[in-house]
C-alpha cells in the first residue's frame, strides 16, 4: 500500500491545532505541476502551554526526520526539485539542533530559525512563509492557498512535528492512534503523555493522575487560543493541539485572567487588520477601567470572530467567552 | 472568464466568475465601503469595513477579496454586516485624530463621510495616537502619524507602485507605524498623498500663506496654471470632464482675488528652446554627455540627484516650464509694469507635490529672488475654491491675462509626446529650412515594463533614439540600458502629470485615463 492510502486509512489530521485531513493536504500539493515544491515542517510551537513538539524532537528525532523524508519521496523522485525546511524556534534549535542536524544528514532539509519577535503570528502557516521569505511576518490573503502557491509562490506542504511523526509511525505499521498531550498547570504530574486521541479530558486526567483535589477549571489546546471548561464538563475530547491546563478557580476566578489572556493578544497582534489590532487593544482598555461597558466588550468579541484577518483575531473569542460563559459567569454583576 | 449567476441583496445578477464581489457591487451601482481597497495596488484586505454575508457561509467575508461564485448569495446591509461593518469604522475613526478644519481631506475624506453615512458613535474611545509624529519631507510631504489608519496604501505607492521604498512599516499591533527610512529619500512626488484615504500622508499645504498673501493689500498676486489641473478639478465638483474649464479656473482665480493669472505657455516654450538646444549640443556638438534627460519633472531630478548621481550631468538644464514663467513675470512683467519685484508673489497651481520642493533650489533664483512663491496642489485649489463658497461649474468663463504681445508665436506643435515631442519638433526646426511639423511620434510599448514606451525618429540625417518614461517604478530597467537612448523623458507619477501627486482623489487607473482624453482628445498611446 502506498503512503497516501495508508494515511487515508488511519485517517491522520493535522496535529497542529486545526485537525485537517492530512490525506488532502498531501495529494492537493502531490497534483499540482510545478517545477519547485516545498514542504516545511512547522516546530516553532508557539503556542502557551503546549511543549509536546518539542517533546517530539528530543526523543524522536529520526521519526520525524523520516516523516519529512517520506513526504519528500511522495512529492518528488527528482531532489532537485523538492526542498524542505525545519522550521524551529529559537528555543528548540539550540537545545536539539545536534539531534537534528545528525538525523538529517544528506536529505534536502534545511533548519530554518524562526526569527526572534516573530511571536504568535509567527507559527500561523502563512506567516511562517513570509518569515521564511524575510518579508514582514504577518498572515497572508487566502485563497491562494499554501498548497498550490506557498513558499515563493510554490506549491507547499505545512505539516506540525506531530504530524510527521505520525506519518512516519503509519508509514511502519506502527500508528495506534495516539496522540500527545501536553498536562500543565496547577497539576502534580505535568508533562507530555502519549495516549489514545479518543480518550475524553477527563479519563487523560485521572490516567496522568492529575486530578485536583481542590475547585478547578481547564483550558484545552492551548494556553491563549484554547477553550475554557469547568470541572462538569470534562466528558469531551482534547481539541486543538492537545492540551490540558488546570488552574486553580480560587486563585483565577477573577478578571485577571480575561486581563492576562487580552494582554497576550494585544502583544501578539501583528497589525494587519483593524478588528485585531485595535479590537484587542480597546477590549484591553475596557476590561481595566473602572466600570466595564459589557455590552461594547462583547461586541468587540463578536467582531474579531466575525472579521478578524486570520484565525490569531478570532482566536481571542473562545477562551474569552468560554471563560465568562463556564467559569465565571458572575463577573458581569459584579464589575 | 465564464458568467455566472449571483444574487446580491436578492437582486439577480450575471457576471464574470474572475471578479470580487465588491467589484461586481460596484458595476451594479450596489455601495460597499472600503478604506484600504485602491484599484492601483493588489487587495490587501486589512481595513475589514467591507465585509458582507455569504449565505451559507460561516463568517462575515470582506468584499474586496472574496471572488464571486456561481450561485453565491449576498447579502450587504444584514444586521450583522452593519454591526461589524460599524464597529470596524469606529475602531479606524478612534485611531484617526480629527485635524478636520483645516483639513483639505475634510471636503473630500472617505472616513468622515462614512462616520456621517453610519452615523457611527465617534466619542467610546479614547485617542490612542496623539502622540505620533510628523513627518515632514522637505516643504513638500509630511506624514502625520495621529492620523493614519492603517492601511499601508502609501507604502504599497512607495514601494509597489513607485519602486523608492522610503516608506516602512515598523512595529507590530498597535505600536505598528508607517515611518521614513533614513533622512533623505523620499523624492516627493506625492504617490503616497493621492492614495491616502484620510490625509495622514499629504502635501504640506501652501494654501495658508496664498490666502495671507491674497489679503495683502500691498501685494500683487500672480496664479499660473498647467493644463493638467483643468482636466481633473471638475471631479471634485462632480462635474463631467469638460475641455473648457480652463476658462472657469481662470475666473475662479479672480473671484479668489488673485491679481493676474496667466497660463504657462510662455515658460514652456523657453523650456523647449533651451532643450532642444541642449540635446543640439550633445547630439551634434558632442560637448555634454548623452543620453540627454529630461528635467522638468522635480520628483525625477530628485530622483536622480539622490540615488542615481552618475547621471546628474545627463539632466538637461532647462528650467522646467513654471520656473521659466515666473521669472519672467517678476523680471519682465514686473518691468512693463513698474511694479517692485518684492511686491510680487506668483503662485503655480499645479498637479504635483514635487514642484513645491522645485521652488526653493537656490540655484533657480533670478537677482536673488525665487521665481515662483508657493505651489497650490489642485487639492489645495478645489479646497480653497469649496473654503470660499466659489461654485465650480458655475463660473462664468474667463481668458488668461496675456504675457506676451502675440500670443501665436511658439506655439511650437501640437505633439503627443509631451515635452518630448515639442522638442524634437523644436530640433527640426533648428536643424532643418523645412518648416516639417512632427504631429505623431510612433511609440511602442517597452516589453514588460508599465508606462515605458520608446521610439526611433530621423530629424535632419539623425536617427534618434527615445524613451518616455510615465511613473518611475520602471526607471532602473532603463537606466541599465540608457545608452540604447540619446534622449529619456521621464515623469515620476504613473500616466504622467494627469496622475500626480498633488491631484484630486480619488486617483485610479480608469481615472487616469478619463483626464488623459479630457486633455488630449483621445488616449494617449
Amino acid at each position: 500500500m502506498d503512503i497516501l492510502s495508508k494515511i487515508k486509512q488511519a485517517d491522520l489530521v493535522g496535529r497542529g491545532g486545526a485537525c485537517f485531513s492530512v490525506a488532502k493536504k498531501w495529494e492537493a500539493v502531490k497534483n499540482v505541476i510545478s517545477d519547485k515544491k516545498y514542504i516545511i515542517c512547522n516546530a516553532s510551537e508557539g503556542e502557551p502551554g503546549i511543549v509536546k513538539d518539542g517533546f517530539i524532537i528530543e526523543k524522536y528525532p529520526e521519526r520525524l526526520i523520516d516523516g519529512i523524508k517520506i513526504a519528500i519521496d511522495f512529492l518528488s523522485l527528482d531532489s532537485s526539485k523538492i526542498k524542505a525546511y525545519l522550521y524551529i524556534n529559537n528555543k528548540y534549535y539550540k537545545k536539539y539542533y545536534k539531534k537534528l542536524s545528525q538525523s538529517i544528514g544528506n536529505l534536502p532539509i534545511e533548519i530554518f530559525v524562526k526569527q526572534s519577535g516573530a511571536g504568535y503570528i509567527g507559527g500561523e502557516e502563512s506567516s511562517l512563509l513570509n518569515a521564511i521569505e524575510h518579508k514582514r511576518i504577518e498572515p497572508r490573503l487566502r485563497p491562494p492557498f499554501p498548497t498550490t502557491s506557498g513558499l515563493w509562490g510554490c506549491p507547499t506542504l505545512i505539516n506540525n512535528v506531530e504530524t510527521f511523526y505520525n506519518v512516519s509511525l503509519v508509514n511502519s505499521g506502527e500508528y495506534r492512534n495516539s496522540r500527545f498531550y501536553t498536562i500543565g498547570g496547577d497539576c502534580f504530574n505535568n508533562g507530555v503523555y502519549y495516549l489514545s486521541d479518543n480518550f475524553t479530558i477527563q479519563e487523560i486526567l485521572e490516567k496522568t493522575n492529575n486530578i485536583p483535589d481542590f475547585p478547578f477549571f481547564v483550558q484545552v489546546g492551548g494556553n491563549a487560543s484554547g477553550e475554557i471548561l469547568n470541572s462538569s464538563q470534562l466528558k469531551e475530547s482534547v481539541g486543538g493541539a492537545g492540551s490540558i491546563t488546570i488552574f486553580s478557580l480560587e486563585k483565577y476566578q477573577n478578571k485577571k485572567f480575561i486581563e492576562n489572556l487580552l494582554e497576550f493578544f494585544v502583544n501578539e497582534s501583528c497589525g494587519k487588520c483593524t478588528p485585531c489590532r485595535e479590537g484587542s487593544f480597546r477590549l484591553n482598555e475596557i476590561i481595566k477601567s473602572e466600570k466595564v461597558d459589557w455590552q461594547l466588550f462583547f461586541d468587540l468579541i463578536e467582531n474579531l470572530s466575525e472579521t478578524s484577518f486570520c484565525g490569531l483575531g478570532s482566536a481571542l473569542a473562545a477562551p474569552i467567552k468560554s471563560f465568562i460563559k463556564n467559569v465565571y459567569p458572575q463577573i458581569n454583576e459584579k464589575y | 472568464m465564464k458568467n455566472i449567476k449571483i444574487k446580491i441583496n436578492n437582486k439577480e445578477i450575471v457576471c464574470s466568475s474572475e471578479q470580487t464581489i465588491m467589484q461586481v457591487a460596484k458595476k451594479n451601482n450596489i455601495d460597499i465601503p472600503g478604506l484600504c481597497n485602491h484599484s492601483d495596488f493588489s487587495v490587501k484586505a486589512n481595513c475589514r469595513v467591507c465585509v458582507v454575508e455569504i449565505i451559507g457561509r460561516r463568517n462575515l467575508a470582506t468584499s474586496c477579496s472574496t471572488k464571486v461564485e456561481d450561485g453565491m448569495e449576498i447579502k450587504t446591509d444584514t444586521e450583522r454586516v452593519n454591526k461589524a461593518r460599524n464597529l470596524n469604522i469606529e475602531l479606524i475613526f478612534a485611531e484617526h485624530i480629527e485635524k478636520c478644519p483645516n483639513c483639505i481631506w475634510r471636503v473630500n475624506c472617505q472616513l468622515l463621510d462614512l462616520a456621517k453615512k453610519y452615523k457611527i458613535k465617534i466619542n467610546r474611545f479614547k485617542d490612542r495616537k496623539s502622540k505620533r509624529k510628523i513627518y515632514k519631507f522637505a516643504n513638500a510631504i509630511e506624514i502625520d502619524g495621529s492620523q493614519c489608519i492603517d492601511c499601508r496604501n502609501c507604502l504599497d505607492a512607495c514601494s509597489f507602485m513607485q519602486n523608492i521604498n522610503y516608506l516602512q512599516l515598523v512595529g507590530k499591533g498597535t505600536t505598528q507605524e508607517v515611518v521614513p527610512v533614513g533622512k533623505d529619500g523620499c523624492i516627493y512626488c506625492g504617490q503616497c498623498a493621492v492614495h491616502c484615504p484620510v490625509g495622514a500622508a499629504q502635501e504640506q499645504t501652501h494654501w495658508e500663506m496664498v490666502e495671507k498673501a491674497l489679503k495683502d493689500k500691498g501685494k500683487i498676486v500672480v496664479a499660473q496654471f498647467v493644463p493638467q489641473i483643468s482636466a481633473s478639478i471638475g471631479e471634485e465638483f462632480g462635474l463631467s470632464y469638460d475641455k473648457n474649464s480652463t476658462s472657469q479656473i481662470v475666473s475662479g482665480f479672480r473671484q479668489l482675488g488673485f491679481n493676474y493669472v496667466f497660463d504657462v505657455n510662455l515658460g514652456a516654450d523657453m523650456t523647449i528652446k533651451t532643450e532642444a538646444e541642449d540635446l543640439l549640443k550633445r547630439l551634434i556638438k558632442k560637448e555634454k554627455k548623452l543620453s540627454m534627460f529630461s528635467s522638468c519633472c522635480p520628483a525625477w531630478v530628485k530622483y536622480v540627484e539622490f540615488y542615481r548621481s552618475e547621471f546628474i550631468s545627463n539632466l538637461t538644464k532647462a528650467r522646467s516650464p513654471h520656473i521659466n514663467n515666473g521669472g519672467f513675470i517678476k523680471t519682465y512683467l514686473a518691468e512693463q509694469l513698474k511694479i517692485d519685484t518684492k511686491k510680487i508673489i506668483v503662485v503655480s497651481i499645479m498637479p504635483c507635490t514635487a514642484k513645491k520642493f522645485e521652488i526653493t533650489r537656490q540655484e533657480l533664483k533670478i537677482n536673488n529672488n525665487f521665481p515662483v512663491d508657493y505651489v497650490l496642489t489642485t487639492r489645495e485649489l478645489a479646497w480653497l475654491f469649496k473654503k470660499n463658497n466659489i461654485e465650480f461649474g458655475k463660473l462664468k468663463n474667463s481668458l488668461v491675462d496675456s504675457l506676451r504681445n502675440n500670443d501665436n508665436i511658439t506655439n511650437v506643435c501640437s505633439v503627443n509626446g509631451g515635452v518630448m515631442g515639442a522638442v524634437l519638433c523644436k530640433m527640426q526646426d533648428l536643424l532643418c529650412d523645412e518648416k516639417k511639423i512632427i504631429n505623431v511620434l510612433d511609440f511602442k510599448d517597452v516589453n514588460g515594463l508599465v508606462g515605458v514606451k520608446e521610439a526611433k525618429i530621423k530629424i535632419a540625417d539623425k536617427i534618434l533614439r527615445v524613451a518616455i518614461i510615465n511613473g518611475i517604478g520602471n526607471i532602473k530597467q532603463i537606466l541599465d540600458k540608457v545608452e540604447d537612448y540619446d534622449y529619456i523623458e521621464v515623469m515620476a507619477c504613473p500616466d504622467g502629470c494627469v496622475g500626480g501627486g498633488g491631484q484630486p482623489i480619488p486617483t485610479t487607473f480608469e481615472i487616469r485615463q478619463k483626464r488623459l482624453i479630457s486633455l488630449f482628445g483621445h488616449v494617449v498611446k
